[in-house]
């Protein structure tokens, strides 16, 4: 798939896996698995990239006697998946076009 | 291997990245490992749920951009006294012409690879010509009268039709190599500047 198309998407799904709540790395990855394999390191610049973009803030946790970083999404984070959900409207009308093409 | 074993391995192949860098990221996979662990599986097991530490490794070098591995290769482990500082300027004509010569040659490499492809496509812009020269010169020469002349003309430009198609190909993927060559380079590269680390 073209890069800059992927990254846009899996940006949105991280979102979307901590819009209904805060969540940490490990839940992230294993709520997203049945739509899409993500590996560790790929979610780590994802939610990097997110933070540096204030749509989404993160805090430690202690937790069993360690650390857990918490993501929780910002208003920011909220508008993206919006933006994406009308955007996705563009592409499913370009894919339409596309295929009557091959017919 | 053990969580801890992974982690001084991944530790041991990021030297020379910046410090709260390579903190962050094994706090990162620490997290990952006992989440994993807590939820019942085997040590063992979860660390290879993560990849191998080379895999991760180079992941991580070739998303951190190339002049923040320099810049903290460059910036000092202490304070540079004023002796040092002498030091570095009156030493400057030998290691500014090093970094420099350093330099050049990654230029050079990279510049050679993409010499390579340029002069490639260029072949093929040649026997493209060859093809159009051929093909229209061979009717001129007939009307001329040159029949022979016309013949060679035209057998030319057919042939290179058939050299000018192998030589797309060869083109199309070497222009994919060089793409493949360039991001491989580096991080090879970047390797580089994170191995001498461990002979200072």
């Amino acid at each position: 798939m073209d890069t800059q198309l992927k990254r846009g998407i899996l940006d949105v799904c991280v979102l979307a896996s901590i819009k209904n709540g805060e969540s940490y790395g490990y839940k992230i990855i294993k709520d997203m698995k049945p739509y899409l394999e993500m590996s560790e390191s790929t979610l780590y610049t994802i939610l990097k990239r997110l933070e540096s973009a204030k749509m989404l803030t993160v805090r430690s946790v202690e937790h069993d006697g360690r650390l857990r970083k918490y993501y929780q999404i910002t208003p920011k984070g909220l508008g993206r998946i919006e933006e994406f959900k009308a955007e996705w409207k563009e592409v499913v009308a370009i894919y339409s076009f596309v295929m009557k093409e091959e017919e | 291997m053990t969580k801890q074993e992974f982690l001084n391995a991944l530790t041991e192949k990021l030297k020379g990245l910046p410090k709260n860098e390579i903190e962050e990221r094994l706090a990162f996979y620490s997290e990952m490992i006992d989440d994993r662990v807590e939820e019942g599986l085997l040590e063992e097991d979860a660390v290879k749920d993560i990849g191998s530490v080379e895999d991760v490794a180079s992941q991580i070098i070739s998303e951190i951009p190339f002049f923040k591995i320099v810049k903290n290769k460059i910036k000092p482990k202490r304070e540079i006294g004023g002796w040092e500082i002498a030091l570095l300027v009156i030493g400057s004509p030998i290691w500014l012409s090093l970094l420099i010569g350093a330099f050049a040659i990654i230029i050079a490499l990279y510049a050679s690879i993409f010499a390579i492809v340029v002069s490639l496509w260029a072949v093929f812009a040649g026997e493209v010509g060859c093809v159009i020269g051929g093909i229209l010169g061979a009717p001129l020469s007939f009307i001329a009268g040159n029949v022979a002349g016309g013949l060679l003309l035209l057998a030319g430009g057919l042939i290179c039709i058939g050299l000018a198609i192998l030589t797309f190909y060869a083109c199309k993927i070497a222009t994919k190599g060089l793409v493949k060559l360039v991001k491989l380079l580096g991080i090879a590269i970047k390797k580089l500047f994170i191995k001498k680390e461990k002979t200072v």
